[in-house]
């Protein structure tokens, strides 16, 4: 842990953790270190307190990566400026490693990193108007975003009608959360959508 | 005998294929070949002696032309060395035709195993012919020429990605499991040998754990014929097969230590020495990876200017990474490592550098170089075997052997995995640990390697031959022959053979931008970081400098499934065309031959040029394009319009291109370019969260933008008319100036092909905005506002002149005409039209 706390701080900590549901438990420990990082970046706010979209906005690399945008918005749902340590957990214990486990009890809760949850927060960073749909414009943006500048309007639009053919099975037209599940079957999620130090 | 034991080989091959009696003709024919060509090289290598004799007789027929000039004469040990290697490769290559006319046996029986026992016979005959083994496997050949095309190709196809991805792992395994299997097995040996079960050997401390190192590594030859064959998963096969490449130095490094131990004798060795050998190790593995870095960068600069020698352009792949192998030997240090990191490192820039056709060779060509050394290493394992020269007979030295190199493989492996498995993303599970512990295969590196021994100081060379051999034919044939049933029993995933998807493809690089995001927010440095980190580096500074310019461009992997995609569409598209009797369809004058519903038919029109473009000339492809759908009336509009949409959106690639020959810092300029824009991008967006209406920005920007399509028009006009338009197209634009009555005509080809685009396809491409840093503003709220040349029609008439034939068109024309008629200027015209006219009356319905 990078930061020291203070004997107050401890117990606080303790019981904030305790409030904490399985699975966000665990990210927290790694999660923490993460939040004071972004402190260390100088941002002097107050652990564990919120922080300001703002200061995910001032960390280069997001500014640089094509998708950062959406990301930060994520972390922000409903034009929120805000972020308070628990949903900031929350989103991060998404992406903890999915533990085989055998013995997982058949009618227990979904856990938060299941695959169903990593494909959810994918498909929310395409899905802009929230309609569970990814439509063409949609689509499109996001394209526009991720792919080079010399990739033409034209060759654009033409992979984008073409992934919506691939995906699209009730011909809408536009890719549903099930299209979007479906057509990612093959794709080892445990190995794409986690990272390692969330374990 | 020798009859006899032919028999007994076609007996052999006809109990072990059931072939079908079509393919048992084929089957008969090739056995007769074989077996004739089994002779050969056994009745070749006996000539020698026989020559003199047939000699004489020969002469004494034709005493007396003794001294004049010979028709014909017959110089066998002229053509001998190369023939008999000639020989015994079509032999090694009909031993595989034959084997694979039985599906039933290479599906049970890996084809190792199988070459194994096919060089058992042979040699068997061969010792029958000649009573010495003629051919062996010597070590010079194995290591000069057998092994580099294997590594190479192993390299060159290498997925990097997993490759990486797995890099801790697999250096765990072969460099800690190298050393705890070499140092177990031969202590272990040592331990036993001392307890007098094996009898008296002549051989200490030192030659047991020599023999324990060449015994222990993993051989790359063996794993990659066997597991190709079982088709296990990405992660499994790339764990054990990396092993067994990067094991290589562990090996070379305590072979060679230990091997001098032995020299110099074990009274003799400091402490230095120990140290040495320490140091030695890092050398060896991290000098032979320079090398091969080193050279791929070399092969990949070469390649890059080879525009004018395309034929020798596979050939640089093969003979510079050969030289990396080479020198690295020279250097003593890891040839291996060095031949695979050379394929590793340069086949990305290989790949982009050469044309598609020398591409294609290259990988034909080290395909094949990879599986016929693999076969003759096979074969020749099986041919080594039968000498009686280096066979002893020490039943509990080899048992125990065998029994050591499982055990201690199974126990270093979990042992390994668990240490590993709190650091990885993706668990090494048991079924993964038991066939990483099954697939550890020993092969030709260590058969090699133990006939190099020095009989002088190692006085058990002998029993270590065998050993190694019986070693060898144990996990090649035994474990080979039980790994797929395992497999199959054990349930370990598999891969699936599977189409490249667009959509897996494109949310799979969305995932690793999330990851990386989210690593950037924790300020943890973590594989999608540096993974973010390298490709930057790449793209910024060494595709520049080691990838050809045109290759440079549009080289994003969504972009090539596009077009592998598009490829076989258009493949497809041809085949339907030609499966419905129609070889010219394309030149047809409608299209619907093919039925390719909505979206697709668009996507095969512009990708098919797209592709095209990639080798060709622009302006030629799309002249030619022009000129091939000239003749389908439905296809011109969209033809021209997609020229123009070629030529005007193509502005940014030509501009970055001017960029890139001015000089280095140009080519500096534009990888930060991009980030910049990106940068651009998502600041202009932040600010309009804040400025959530601001319309009369907006429509200046359309504005500007309007003004850089016009230019772009304008160039693309003159290129029209100075390509091969079709006549009514030309006389339209003589038209133009002379008679305007003409064209009142709404069913005249050229208004048509006009407008009716702009009412049938409102989903073609619409022009858009070549600066992405504009798409953003594209919303909707301003969409009402945008003047009526920005609207849909804009988007599929591009030409200037196209524009002054729009409000002629049948529903408005009227209304225009005396406008239109007043106005010479263009730009005059569209400002009066801005001013005078309702901009939403021209508004179609459809939206874009």
């Amino acid at each position: 842990m990078s930061i020291s706390l203070e004997g107050g701080e401890v117990m606080r900590f303790q019981s904030f953790l305790s409030k904490l549901q399985l699975g966000e438990q665990e990210a927290c420990k790694n999660g923490l270190i993460f939040f004071t990082s972004v402190q260390d970046r100088g941002f002097a706010r107050n652990y564990p307190g919120d922080r300001l979209r703002e200061d995910f906005q001032r960390i280069g690399e997001l500014a640089v990566n094509p998708l950062g945008d959406r990301i930060i918005n994520a972390f922000f749902p409903n034009e929120k400026q805000t972020l308070d340590f628990r949903s900031f957990i929350r989103i991060l214990a998404c992406f903890r490693p999915t533990a085989k486990d055998k013995t997982a009890d058949p009618n227990a809760p979904e856990p938060i990193n299941s695959r169903t949850n990593k494909l959810r927060f994918a498909f929310q960073l395409y899905d802009l108007d929230g309609d569970g749909k990814i439509s063409r414009e949609e689509l499109i943006q996001v394209l526009r975003m991720m792919l080079e500048a010399q990739v033409t309007d034209d060759q654009l639009e033409s992979i984008t009608d073409r992934t919506i053919q691939e995906a699209d099975l009730d011909g809408d037209g536009a890719i549903s959360f099930e299209e979007f599940r479906k057509s990612l079957e093959n794709i080892n999620l445990e190995h794409k959508m986690s990272i390692r130090f969330l374990q | 005998g020798f009859t006899e034991s032919l028999n007994t080989l076609r007996h052999t091959f006809t109990h072990a294929e059931v072939m079908g009696r079509a393919r048992s003709v084929v089957g008969w024919v090739l056995l007769t070949a074989l077996a004739v060509l089994l002779c050969c090289p056994a009745a070749l290598s006996s000539l020698d002696e026989e020559h003199p004799d047939s000699d004489t007789e020969h002469g004494e027929s034709h005493e007396g032309n003794e001294t004049g000039f010979h028709i014909v004469t017959f110089r066998w040990e002229h053509v001998q060395a190369p023939y008999v290697i000639a020989l015994w490769i079509l032999v090694a290559s009909l031993g595989k035709i034959v084997f694979h006319l039985s599906e039933r046996v290479t599906s049970v029986v890996p084809e190792s195993a199988l070459l194994i026992v096919l060089g058992l016979i042979l040699g068997g005959i061969v010792w029958a012919a000649d009573h010495t083994a003629s051919f062996t496997l010597t070590p010079n050949v194995f290591f000069f020429y057998l092994l580099p095309p294997i590594v190479l190709d192993a390299g060159y196809f290498m997925p990097n990605r997993h490759f990486f991805g797995n890099l801790g792992t697999i250096l765990m395994y072969a460099v800690i499991g190298t050393v705890w299997n070499a140092a177990t097995t031969g202590l272990s040996l040592y331990g036993i040998f001392k307890t007098g079960i094996m009898g008296h050997l002549q051989a200490g401390l030192l030659e047991f754990l020599l023999f324990g190192s060449l015994i222990a590594a993993v051989d790359p030859v063996a794993v990659l014929a066997v597991f190709e064959e079982v088709h296990v998963n990405e992660v499994l096969f790339i764990i054990v097969f990396g092993e067994s490449l990067l094991n290589d130095a562990v090996t070379v490094v305590l072979y060679n230590v230990f091997s001098s131990f032995v020299a110099i004798g074990g009274e003799n060795i400091e402490g230095l020495d120990y140290f040495k050998g320490i140091v030695s190790f890092f050398v060896v593995s991290l000098g032979g990876t320079a090398v091969g870095i080193v050279f791929a960068f070399l092969l990949s600069l070469v390649t890059r200017f080879t525009k004018h020698v395309r034929v020798i352009e596979p050939g640089f792949v093969f003979v510079i990474s050969y030289l990396s192998y080479l020198t690295a030997e020279m250097l003593s240090l890891s040839a291996i490592l060095a031949i695979t990191f050379c394929g590793i490192c340069c086949q990305k820039y290989v790949k982009a550098n050469l044309c598609e056709q020398s591409i294609t060779t290259v990988r034909y060509a080290m395909k094949m170089l990879a599986s016929g050394a693999e076969t003759i290493i096979f074969m020749f394992l099986g041919i080594s075997a039968v000498d009686t020269k280096i066979w002893t007979w020490n039943t509990a030295f080899i048992l125990l052997t065998l029994v050591f190199i499982s055990v201690y493989r199974v126990i270093g492996v979990v042992i390994q995995t668990w240490i590993l498995n709190h650091y990885r993303v993706v668990q090494l599970e048991i079924i993964d640990q038991v066939v990483m512990s099954y697939g550890g295969l020993r092969g030709a590196v260590a058969f090699a390697l133990v006939v190099l021994l020095d009989s002088q100081h190692i006085h058990e060379r002998r029993l270590f031959i065998s050993t190694t051999i019986i070693v060898v034919y144990f996990t090649v044939i035994f474990q080979g022959l039980t790994i797929k049933p395992l497999v199959k029993w054990l349930k370990v995933k598999r891969t699936q053979q599977k189409e490249p998807l667009l959509n897996e493809k494109l949310h799979g690089r969305a995932f690793d931008h999330i990851l990386s995001a989210i690593e950037d927010i924790s300020g943890q440095i973590g594989h999608n970081y540096l993974r973010d980190k390298w490709t930057n580096f790449d793209r910024k500074y060494l595709s520049k400098l080691m990838m050809r310019k045109s290759a440079q461009v549009s080289r994003d992997k969504i972009l090539s499934v596009f077009r592998e995609l598009n490829l076989k569409d258009a493949i497809s598209y041809v085949s339907e065309g030609e499966r419905r009797g129609s070889l010219a369809f394309i030149r047809s004058s409608s299209d619907v031959n093919v039925d390719f519903t909505g979206p697709r038919h668009s996507v095969v029109d512009s990708s098919v040029s797209a592709l095209l473009r990639e080798s060709t000339s622009e302006v030629c492809l799309d002249m030619q394009a022009i000129e091939n759908r000239m003749k389908s009336g439905k296809d011109r509009e969209e033809t021209v319009t997609h020229h123009m949409l070629q030529q005007h959106l193509y502005k940014p690639r030509k501009r970055y291109r001017l960029n890139y020959s001015r000089h280095k810092l140009a080519v500096r300029n534009e990888g930060e370019q991009q980030d910049k824009e990106i940068f651009q991008r998502t600041m202009k967006k932040r600010l309009e969260n804040f400025k959530p209406t601001k319309l009369a920005n907006n429509y200046t920007t359309k504005f500007r933008n309007m003004k850089k399509e016009r230019a772009a028009k304008k160039k693309h006009s003159d290129a029209v008319s100075n390509g091969k338009i079709p006549a009514h197209s030309v006389s339209f634009h003589v038209n133009k100036d002379s008679d305007v009555e003409d064209h009142y005509d709404p069913s005249d080809g050229g208004i048509s092909f006009l407008i009716t685009p702009a009412r049938n396809e409102s989903d073609e491409p619409i022009s858009g905005f070549n600066n992405p840093g504009f798409s953003t503003e594209e919303d909707d709220s301003t969409f009402q506002m945008t003047p009526p040349w920005v609207s849909n029609e804009e988007t599929v008439i591009p030409s200037q002149r196209a524009r002054l034939q729009l409000p002629r068109s049948p529903t408005n024309f009227r209304r225009l005409t005396p406008l239109q008629l007043s106005s010479r200027s263009i730009d005059s015209f569209l400002l009066a039209d801005i001013s005078d006219e309702h901009p939403l009356s021209f508004l179609p319905e459809s939206s874009m």
